[in-house]
């Protein structure tokens, strides 16, 4: 199919057969905000940030979920849409309790984001308090369902990206929830405690209760870095506090090769590292005890065992097995001193298991 | 359309089964073959529960009825591949009755298989430690090449024989030559060329030209004494391999056992020097994942106390034995050592992977890394060897003793020993072991869901919490490996494939007894 022609904000501007208006903007330049809106799942149209004015049409448009069409016209930053977008996230603000001052996602919100966006100091409603309590009964994933703003990205992440299908809409109007099963705590559903729901959500109402008190989301600095756990290789994030510790890990979002996705052992099974039973030093075996030993002395210790042995029987008489967990540089020199140092092709790892 | 075999990935490979899952979801067929009714078959357009070690029986009776019914990419095998004629006369060993018999489900079945694969325009097979885990894992894979082979589906992006590796780094472990028979970049150390390259970048004189053990074989040595030292790093062999109790006699037999690891673990305290290391996190650089892509690994932080980098460690006993190695840095060892000498990995540099990995062949530095192998038919080693195998059973099979075959694997809250899942909470999703039987057996033995049993094999027992669940069925217990006590390998069988000599955790016999 070719390509069509549309208007956008009064240019004259090309789009792809099928895109949505939203993606069409995006492609030539024009910032639409948006909230429920997910890449890669279906467009629900629920939360109507994404409004756009289109001639000749009666009511604002969503601009996620209308597809754009040729010779359409359409105007991203109208009086009428500002207003419209202004109120929506007024409603928003007065759907439950934001007070961000103890929110983790303080920093990170993108309904934080658009109250600055649109100026707001006031919300002209009342606030009305929402009638669920917060589930804080895992290890892993805090929902504070007095922040949540039932933009249903979470729904759909865990449907549609994942693939997960633990949680849906749940009950109506005024006590409209998204729930796991049949109002069940996450622990005692279908959920798989990937995390996705987390990463995708807008505002503090999916948290990592890791990260809790870790770190202001402006103090943390993102690396990149690889799971360490299975042969997927999922790209990771590590937002890393002001004392050097990882706060919490996200997915890169279009990394290869989980474009955004990771699972429960890649996104919270990181702090082991921080475990009171690391081996710290050396230890020699002494008596059938063992006791701490300066890394000369361990060191010396095997380097002339080693020598020994391969001169009273011969290189072969030692054997080395390999980390399938470590980097390649590692199990690359550990062949290394096997093959050219010891002198043996007695090397090898877990590959079997 | 995908085949998954033995590959229980919604919990092996979450990640990598919720892009199968979108597809699904996007229209695409998914046939499950696996003894057990686990997750992914909730997705699939058909499940095939072959009993447990049937597989080349099962993918023989299919590659039957391909032939059979002319249904099989004849262009392909015409020109891309040879051997056709073995392996039809082998195939035709396996009509569909005696295929049927072996592997447990009707002879229809196979046929709507069969017919299904050879209407699809593509189809990728996916396969895990269920195929190779096996006395005849090696000719598991095989036929799985066969089939792939028969139906033309090589060399396409939306086909292959795709293993997922079941560590983060085996593929890179591979790669990097800790194996007995080869140095990095698969370059075999029986090959006079070869050992000459390597002397020369390693400035040594004489590299040993005859294959190492392999680790079954390593650990028998330390009992006959042909091994007197034995370097562990990083493996909880005393947890990970069959047979424990036969473990702990081998590594107990050794003379000297030095370990480096992260924690001290079921396997340190044979030891007789142990190195603390540097984990994940606390040093850069590589990992490589299923799909040949190396991407990096950054350091964030330091090694507690006095650790240090593993490849600091080798560094320093080469020191102390005489030799001066060159390389400080894991980007010095990547750039200057292992992409000069692996001919697939000599475009990867360092700078190259700052963000998305590359995969490789990766030949030089404007290469932009090969997404899959044998493209437009061209195998690495010319035509695709059709190579034609026999169905032969596990090493150990049910009989009236030992009435349950037993079939290990792993689970998704936990990973292996447990030495780092262990310590990250997730002990909470998953706090011990369970060994999995099906409600017909459970209701036969009088055995109530979460009851302790024991289960039995000639080579020791566990008491475990019976899990009863639809998702096995009747003649089957299923056990992981991730807790000690009823660690699944106090009872799995070392019994190895001849030539890969990797272990049958898939398949034993034992009993089911209620205590
Ligand atoms: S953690 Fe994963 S499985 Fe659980 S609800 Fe969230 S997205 Fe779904
Ligand atoms: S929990 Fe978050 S993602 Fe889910 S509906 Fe509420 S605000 Fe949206
Ligand atoms: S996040 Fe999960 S799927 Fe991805 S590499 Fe890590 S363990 Fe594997
Ligand atoms: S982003 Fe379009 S309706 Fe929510």
């Amino acid at each position: 199919m070719p390509t069509g022609t549309f208007h956008l904000n009064g240019k004259s501007v090309e789009f792809q057969p099928g895109q949505s208006i939203l993606d069409a903007a995006t492609d030539n330049g024009i910032k639409i905000p948006t909230l429920c809106y997910l890449k890669g799942a279906t467009p629900t149209g629920a939360c109507r940030m994404c409004v756009v004015e289109v001639a000749g049409a009666r009511s604002l448009i969503a601009a996620c979920s209308t597809p754009a069409a040729d010779g359409m016209e359409v105007w991203t930053d109208s009086e009428r849409v500002h207003r419209s977008r202004k109120l929506t996230v007024e409603l928003l603000l007065a759907s439950g309790n934001h007070n961000c001052l103890p929110c983790e996602a303080n920093g990170n919100c993108r309904l934080q984001d658009l109250a600055y966006h649109y100026g707001i100091t006031d919300i002209p409603f009342p606030i009305t308090p929402q009638p669920h309590p917060t589930e804080d009964d895992n290890p892993f994933i805090i929902r504070d369902f007095s922040r949540c703003i039932l933009c249903g990205r979470c729904v759909q992440a865990c449907n549609e990206v994942v693939v997960n299908r633990a949680i849906s809409y749940g009950y109506r109007g005024a006590d409209l929830k998204i729930v796991a099963g049949t109002d069940v705590p996450y622990f005692e559903s279908d959920c798989v405690f990937c995390g996705q729901c987390v990463e995708v959500c807008p505002v503090g109402a999916l948290i990592e209760k890791k990260s809790k008190f870790m770190g202001r989301s402006w103090d943390l600095k993102k690396v990149r870095t690889t799971c360490p756990y299975c042969g997927v290789g999922c790209q990771q994030w590590l937002h890393m506090n002001k004392d050097g510790k990882i706060a919490k890990i996200t997915a890169v979002e279009d990394g290869a090769p989980n474009k955004g996705r990771l699972c429960v052992k890649g996104r919270f099974a990181y702090d082991f590292i921080y475990s009171e039973d690391r081996l710290t030093t050396p230890l020699i075996k002494e008596n059938g005890e063992f006791r701490e030993a300066s890394w000369d002395e361990a060191l010396d210790l095997v380097a002339d065992k080693f020598s020994e042995l391969k001169e009273k029987y011969g290189p072969d008489s030692i054997a080395g097995v390999s980390c399938a967990r470590s980097i390649n540089e590692d199990s690359y020199q550990m062949q290394k001193l096997f093959r050219s140092v010891i002198g043996t092709n007695n090397i090898d790892h877990c590959a079997r298991t | 359309m995908f085949l998954c075999i033995g590959t229980n990935m919604t919990e092996a490979h979450p990640v990598a089964a919720t892009f199968l899952k979108n597809a699904v979801r996007g229209g695409a067929e998914l046939i499950v073959v696996d003894p057990r009714k686990q997750p992914l078959v909730s997705f699939a357009t058909l499940h095939v529960p072959i009993k447990v070690g049937s597989d080349i029986a099962f993918l023989n009776g299919v590659m039957n009825v391909l032939i059979s019914e002319d249904l099989y990419d004849k262009e392909f095998v015409s020109s891309c591949c040879v051997g056709f004629e073995e392996l039809k006369d082998k195939v035709m060993e396996y009509p569909l009755n005696k295929a049927a018999e072996l592997c447990g489900v009707s002879e229809d079945m196979i046929r709507d298989v069969a017919r299904r694969l050879a209407a699809a325009e593509s189809c990728m097979l996916c396969y895990t430690l269920g195929i190779t885990e096996h006395t005849c894992g090696k000719n598991n894979v095989m036929s799985t090449a066969n089939l792939q082979m028969l139906l033309g589906n090589m060399g396409i992006e939306c086909g292959g024989v795709n293993p997922l590796r079941g560590q983060n780094n085996v593929q890179g472990a591979c790669d990097m030559g800790a194996l007995p028979n080869v140095f990095p970049g698969y370059q075999a150390v029986t090959n006079p060329d070869a050992r000459a390259k390597f002397e020369k970048a390693w400035g040594v004189e004489k590299l040993p030209d005859k294959n190492g053990l392999m680790i079954p074989q390593m650990m028998e040595g330390l009992v006959d004494g042909a091994v007197k030292a034995f370097y562990i790093f990083g493996e909880n062999l005393a947890n990970s391999e069959p047979d424990i109790a036969k473990v702990e006699r081998e590594l107990e037999a050794a003379e000297f056992i030095v370990c480096q690891d992260i924690f001290p673990t079921e396997t340190t305290r044979f030891a007789d020097v142990i190195f603390p290391a540097a984990a994940w996190c606390e040093d850069d650089g590589t990992f490589t994942n299923s799909e040949r892509r190396v991407s990096r690994v950054r350091k964030v932080s330091n090694p507690p106390g006095i650790a240090k980098p593993n490849w600091w460690i080798f560094r320093e006993i080469a020191k102390r034995m005489g030799h001066a190695w060159a390389s400080e840095s894991s980007m010095e060892i990547w750039d200057n050592e292992v992409s000069v000498l692996a001919p697939a990995l000599v475009g990867i540099k360092y700078r190259r992977i700052e963000d998305d990995g590359l995969q490789w062949p990766c030949t030089h530095e404007e290469h932009p890394g090969t997404c899959f192998l044998h493209q437009d038919g061209c195998f690495t080693c010319g035509l695709g060897k059709f190579n034609p195998v026999d169905w032969t059973p596990p090493a150990e099979v049910a009989d009236d003793e030992y009435p349950f075959v037993l079939s290990t694997g792993r689970r998704l809250y936990q990973y292996h020993t447990r030495t780092q899942t262990g310590r990250s909470g997730m002990n909470f999703l998953l706090p011990e072991e369970t060994a999995d039987i099906s409600p017909a057996d459970a209701e036969r033995l009088g055995i109530d869901h979460n009851e302790r049993i024991k289960v039995r094999s000639r080579r020791g027992a566990v008491e475990v919490k019976a899990n009863v669940t639809e998702q096995i069925p009747p003649g089957m217990v299923w056990m992981a490996f991730h807790f000690r006590e009823n660690c699944a390998n106090w009872l799995t069988n070392p019994a190895f494939d001849p030539d890969t000599l990797t272990a049958e955790y898939k398949a034993c016999a034992v009993t089911v007894e209620k205590l």
